[in-house]
C-alpha cells in the first residue's frame, strides 16, 4: 500500500478550504498551517498563465527529515505515511532544516507539526479533511497500489509532475498540469 | 518554485507573522476549542452533529455542526445531501466556526448616553434595550406614522425583523443585495423574459458546454454550488471565455481570456450579436417560436462589426468571432453568466439585457446546459393578521412614475427618502439595520451619514462591532448562526429543497435570536398577534407538518429533498408551447416595456468617463476566504486573508517607483484618502489603466481587534456613484484613484 495524493492545478482555485479545513480537523492553531497555498504567475499582461497548487508534506519515499530526527519522533507507517510523534518529538528542528518543501513547522507546545494525511481518518476509512473539503474537488487521493483509486486513475489520465524531483526525496504528492 | 514563505504573502497567514500576532490576541477561544491539553484530532464518532445552514453569506450551504463531550463546537462540514454544497463547504463555511469563537462579538446590548459631552456606549439589559426601543417606535408611530420607520436587512434572520416591521406597518424593508448588487440583472431578465435569475442562480453550468463569464469571477467569489460545477465543467471539458479586464482565477482557468478594456463590454455583446445573427448561428427553430423583435435587433446590430467593436473593447475581430462560433457550437448548451455583483457603470441593467438576449439567440434558457426551471418548497406561513396597509413610501422622496421598473425597495432610495426634502410630507426618521454593514455596503458614505444625521433614532442588530455599530443609538448582539434556530430554507433549486438550522451551542454571552428579538419588540408594541408561537420551535414544526415533515425529523436529517411539482426542469427543451410573463408574451429581445418608459428597447453602448493622466481606474472584487466586509475579524479567516492590497500593473508600478509589499494611500478623483494605507502588490494579472482591490477591508471600528486598519476600504473612494436611470442601481466602477507615498494626515498636521 502506498497513499498518495494527485492536485489538480487546473481545476483549484486557490481558495484555501483546504488549508482552513485541516485547521480545524487537526487543532492546528491560528497563526500556524500545515498545508497552504501557492501562486506562480508567468508572462506579462496579456499573456499571462497563473498555477494553483495546494502543497502539503509530500511523505516522501526517502525521507531526509526522518533520517535525522535523533528521538525517532519522526516515522514512516503502513502506506508510507510519515507521522511525528509529539510527545517524542523534543523540538530540535534538525526535520525542518532537512525538508526541502519547508512542510513542517514548530508547534508552539513545543513539537514540530506537519500533514498527517489525516491518519486518524484513514483509519476509519474516510479522506483526508482536505480531499473531502476542497469545493472544487481537486484534491485525489488513495493508494497508488491500486489502480482503481482516485489517485491512480488521476494519474494514470493526466500529465504531472512532482516538486523539486532533483532532491531525490521521491515526493508523493503529485500536480496535475 | 515558491516556498512556505510565499503562502505568508498570499494567503497571509503563516508562522512568522503570526508569532506577532501570538501576543495580541486573547487565545481563550482556541484554547475551549482544543480541550485540556489536547491537540490531538478526535475521531468522528465521538462528536455529536446538530443540522445548521451556513450563514456566511448568501448562499446558505446545508451542514453539520459537530460538537465534542465538552458542548464545544469542533467544526462545521457540508451536508451531503445538499445541492448547494454537495456536502463541501467554502473555506468561509469551514471558516464559520470563527464568527461563534470571535472574542470580539457584540455582547451585551448598548446604549448611548453622553457623559460629560462626550458621547459613549453603556451596558444594558434586554429590558431596558427593547424598552427603549419600543418606547421609540411607539412615538414615531403617534407623531409620524409607522411609515417613518425603515428596515436595512441582509441575511437569514431579516425575514423575522421583516415581519415585525410589516405588521408595524412600514413598507420600507431594503437589502443592499438589490440597488448595490443584482438589481440590474433581475430586472434586465424580468423584461426579456418575465422572471428573474434568481439566487442561487438557475444556472445549469454543471452541464454546459460553454461556460461565458462578463467580469464575474466565480473562484473568487466562492458561490459554493456555481464553483463547484464550474469545476464539472471543466472536467468534462467545457469551454470557458472569460471577459475581464483582470486576469482573473477563473481566467486563468478559460481557453480564452479577453483582457477588455474596462466599461466597454455593451460593445463586445453587440458585436457577438452581430456574428451571431449575420453567420445565422443563432437558434432558428427557438427564437422564431419564443422571441419578439428579431428583426429590429438584427437591422441595430448591422453596423455592430468586431471591427467597430475593436476599436472600442481592444479584443481583435477574430477573436470576437472566434468565440461567438464556440458559443454557437454548444448552443443550447451554453451560458452567458448573468454575474451577481452588475452595479458598474450605471448602465447596468442594458448590458444585462445585451447578455439575456445573447442567450436567447443561443436558446439557452430553459434548455440543459443552459437556464433551468427551479422549483422550491412551497411552505405556508404560520397563521397571523393581515399587515396594516402603508399610506406612504420611501418612493415618495421622488417625482410620480421614477423607478417604475425598480422590483424591490431601494437602499439608496431610503437614504434619499430620510433626507428632508420637499417632495416629502414626512422623511423617515427611524432605521433598524440589522446584519449589515451600511458603511461599506453603500457607496457614497456622506449621503449615508447626512440621511443618519437626520434621523431621531437607530437601532443595529449585529453578532460583530462594525463601522455602523458606532453611529447606532441602541445595539443588540445577536447570536451567531451556529447558536440558534432560524427560519426554514427553502431556496429554489433543481429539485425543492428544505433546509433547518438548529442551536448546536448556546448563545454565548448575552447574546440572543432574531426571532426573539422581533416578538419581544412585537409584544411591546401591541403587535402579540402577529407572533402566536411560544418559542420559534412551535411555528417551524407548525409550517413543517403543513408539508409533510416535523422538527423533530428535521433535527435528525437537517435536509428534505421534495418531488418537483412538475417535470418541468428544462421546459423549453422541445420548444412546446409557453407564453412568457412580459407584455408580448414572447421572450422580448426588443423590450416594450423599456420603450414604454422612454428607455432604449434594444441596449446600446455608451461611452463611459476615462481615467485623468496619473489615475487609474478602481475595480473592486472578492476574495473566497472572506464575505463583504463581515469576516474580515473572523479569527480563521483572517488568518487565511488578513489584509487586501492594490493590484498594479508593473508598469505603472514603474512609472510611480512602486516598490512589492510597499504601503501606500490611495486618494480619488474627489480627494478622498483611504484611512490607512495599503500594501502594493505588483502583477501582470492586470492592466495598466486600472487597479484592483478585494473589497471589506480597511475597518475603522477599533473594536475588531484584528480587522481595525488593516488594509483599505474601497467603498470609502467610492464617491462617484453613475446611477443606473431604469432601476436606481449604483455603479460603482466609475471611480479612479492615485498613489500617495505619504501619509496624507500626518502632511495635514504639518501644513
Ligand atoms: S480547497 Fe481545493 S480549490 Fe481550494 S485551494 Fe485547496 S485545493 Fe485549491
Ligand atoms: S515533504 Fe518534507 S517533511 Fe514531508 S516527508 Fe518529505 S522531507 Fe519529510
Ligand atoms: S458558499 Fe460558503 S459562505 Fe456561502 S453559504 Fe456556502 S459555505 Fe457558507
Amino acid at each position: 500500500m502506498r497513499y498518495a495524493m494527485a492536485v489538480d492545478t487546473k481545476k483549484c482555485v486557490g481558495c484555501s478550504d483546504c488549508v482552513v479545513a485541516c485547521q480545524t480537523e487537526n487543532n492546528v492553531p491560528n497563526g500556524y498551517c500545515r498545508d497552504w497555498i501557492v501562486e506562480v504567475v508567468a508572462g506579462s499582461y496579456p499573456n499571462v498563465e497563473i498555477e494553483l497548487r495546494s502543497e502539503r508534506c509530500n511523505h516522501c519515499d526517502n525521507s531526509p527529515c526522518v533520517r535525522c530526527c535523533p528521538t525517532g519522533a519522526s516515522h514512516i507507517v503502513e502506506g508510507g505515511v510519515v507521522l511525528v510523534t509529539h510527545n517524542e518529538c523534543i523540538g530540535c528542528g534538525a526535520c525542518i532544516q532537512s525538508c526541502p518543501y519547508d512542510a513542517r513547522y514548530s508547534h508552539p507546545e513545543g513539537y514540530v507539526d506537519k500533514c498527517t494525511f489525516c491518519h486518524h481518518r484513514l483509519e476509519k476509512g474516510q479522506q483526508p479533511a482536505c480531499v473531502e473539503v476542497c469545493p472544487t474537488n481537486c484534491l485525489y487521493f488513495g493508494d497508488l497500489d491500486d489502480p482503481n483509486s482516485d489517485v491512480s486513475k488521476a494519474l494514470r489520465n493526466r500529465k504531472w509532475k512532482v516538486l523539486a524531483p532533483e532532491a531525490g526525496t521521491k515526493p508523493q504528492i503529485y500536480f496535475l498540469t | 518554485m515558491k516556498s512556505r514563505r510565499d503562502f505568508i504573502k498570499i494567503s497571509a497567514a503563516g508562522t512568522g507573522v503570526a508569532a506577532l500576532g501570538l501576543t495580541s490576541l486573547n487565545w481563550k477561544g482556541a484554547t475551549t476549542l482544543l480541550g485540556a491539553n489536547e491537540n490531538d484530532p478526535v475521531s468522528d464518532e465521538e462528536l455529536k452533529l446538530y443540522p445548521t445552514y451556513c450563514e456566511v453569506c448568501f448562499w446558505k450551504c446545508a451542514g453539520w455542526a459537530y460538537v465534542d463531550k465538552n458542548g464545544s463546537i469542533r467544526k462545521v462540514i457540508g451536508n451531503k445531501e445538499d445541492p448547494h454544497c454537495n456536502g463541501r463547504l467554502c473555506p468561509r463555511g469551514t471558516g464559520g466556526i470563527g464568527m461563534y469563537n470571535d472574542e470580539d462579538r457584540l455582547k451585551t446590548p448598548l446604549i448611548r448616553e453622553t457623559v460629560n459631552g462626550e458621547e459613549v456606549f453603556r451596558k444594558a439589559s434586554w429590558d431596558e434595550a427593547l424598552d427603549l426601543i419600543a418606547e421609540k417606535m411607539d412615538k414615531l408611530r403617534k407623531e409620524h406614522g409607522p411609515e417613518c420607520l425603515a428596515l436595512f436587512s441582509h441575511g437569514t434572520g431579516g425575514a423575522m425583523m421583516g415581519h415585525l416591521v410589516k405588521a408595524y406597518g412600514s413598507p420600507n424593508i431594503t437589502a443592499p443585495s438589490f440597488a448595490q448588487c443584482r438589481g440590474p440583472r433581475e430586472v434586465a431578465f424580468a423584461a426579456t423574459y418575465g422572471e428573474e435569475v434568481m439566487s442561487p442562480e438557475r444556472t445549469d453550468i454543471r452541464d454546459t458546454r460553454c461556460l461565458v463569464l462578463i467580469g464575474s469571477h466565480i473562484g473568487e467569489n466562492m458561490h459554493n454550488g456555481q464553483i463547484q460545477e464550474m469545476s464539472d465543467a471543466i472536467d468534462q471539458g467545457a469551454t470557458i471565455i472569460t471577459v475581464d479586464p483582470r486576469f482573473s482565477t477563473a481566467a486563468s482557468h478559460s481557453k480564452y481570456w479577453l483582457p477588455i478594456k474596462p466599461a466597454t463590454d455593451i460593445a463586445l455583446l453587440q458585436a457577438w450579436m452581430h456574428v451571431i445573427i449575420n453567420e445565422e448561428l443563432y437558434d432558428k427553430a427557438y427564437v422564431e417560436k419564443y422571441a419578439f423583435g428579431f428583426d429590429e435587433l438584427k437591422a441595430d446590430v448591422q453596423n455592430k462589426t468586431p471591427e467597430w467593436a475593436y476599436g472600442i473593447t481592444t479584443i481583435e475581430p477574430e477573436i470576437i468571432r472566434k468565440t461567438a462560433r464556440e458559443m454557437a457550437a454548444a448552443s443550447p448548451a451554453v451560458i452567458v453568466h448573468p454575474g451577481r455583483h452588475v452595479t458598474w457603470y450605471g448602465d447596468d441593467t442594458q448590458r444585462s439585457r445585451a447578455i439575456a438576449i445573447l442567450n436567447a439567440l443561443l436558446g439557452s434558457w430553459g434548455r440543459r446546459g443552459g437556464f433551468y426551471f427551479p422549483d422550491k418548497v412551497h411552505l405556508p406561513k404560520y397563521p397571523s393578521p393581515p399587515y396594516p396597509k402603508p399610506k406612504r413610501s420611501w418612493r415618495d422622496a421622488y417625482p410620480e412614475g421614477k423607478y417604475k421598473l425598480v422590483s424591490e425597495v431601494l437602499s439608496t432610495g431610503i437614504c434619499d427618502a430620510t433626507i428632508p426634502n420637499p417632495n416629502l410630507s414626512c422623511h423617515l426618521r427611524g432605521w433598524i439595520v440589522y446584519g449589515t454593514n451600511l458603511m461599506a455596503a453603500l457607496p457614497d458614505q456622506e449621503k449615508t451619514l447626512e440621511a443618519i444625521r437626520n434621523l431621531d433614532f437607530l437601532v443595529v442588530v449585529d453578532t460583530m462591532p462594525m463601522d455602523i455599530t458606532g453611529y447606532a443609538d441602541v445595539v443588540l448582539p445577536e447570536c451567531t448562526y451556529l447558536e440558534r434556530y432560524d427560519i426554514l430554507r427553502t431556496s429554489p433549486h433543481r429539485e425543492p429543497y428544505l433546509a433547518l438550522r438548529m442551536p448546536a451551542a448556546p448563545p454565548k454571552y448575552d447574546s440572543k435570536p432574531n426571532w426573539w428579538i422581533a416578538k419581544q419588540l412585537g409584544e411591546r408594541l401591541g403587535l402579540g398577534d402577529y407572533f402566536k408561537w411560544d418559542t420559534i420551535e412551535d411555528m417551524l414544526d407548525w409550517q413543517l407538518k403543513q408539508v409533510d415533515s416535523s422538527l423533530e425529523e428535521m433535527q435528525k436529517i437537517g435536509v428534505k429533498k421534495y418531488k418537483r411539482e412538475y417535470e418541468d426542469l428544462y421546459l423549453l427543451e422541445n420548444l412546446i408551447d409557453y407564453e412568457f410573463n412580459t407584455n408580448t408574451g414572447k421572450i422580448e429581445l426588443y423590450s416594450t416595456e423599456l420603450e414604454l418608459e422612454g428607455f432604449d428597447p434594444i441596449p446600446q453602448y455608451t461611452q463611459h468617463p476615462e481615467p485623468p493622466s496619473g489615475y487609474y481606474r478602481l475595480n473592486y472584487g472578492r476574495a473566497p476566504m472572506h464575505t463583504f466586509s463581515r469576516t474580515s475579524n473572523n479569527p480563521n479567516l483572517f488568518d487565511l486573508m488578513d489584509e487586501n492590497s492594490v493590484w498594479v500593473n508593473p508598469k505603472v508600478a514603474a512609472l510611480w517607483e512602486l516598490k512589492k509589499d510597499e504601503y501606500v494611500w490611495l486618494k480619488n478623483q474627489d480627494g478622498v484618502v483611504t484611512d490607512f494605507p495599503i500594501k502594493v502588490r505588483v502583477t501582470e494579472r492586470i492592466r495598466w489603466d486600472s487597479v484592483y482591490m478585494v473589497h471589506g477591508f480597511g475597518h475603522n471600528n477599533k473594536k475588531l481587534t484584528r480587522a481595525y486598519g488593516r488594509g483599505a476600504s474601497d467603498s470609502k473612494l467610492i464617491t462617484k456613484v453613475m446611477e443606473d436611470p431604469i432601476m436606481g442601481g449604483t455603479g460603482m466602477r466609475g471611480n479612479f484613484v492615485t498613489f500617495l507615498k505619504e501619509d496624507p494626515n500626518r502632511e495635514e498636521i504639518e501644513s
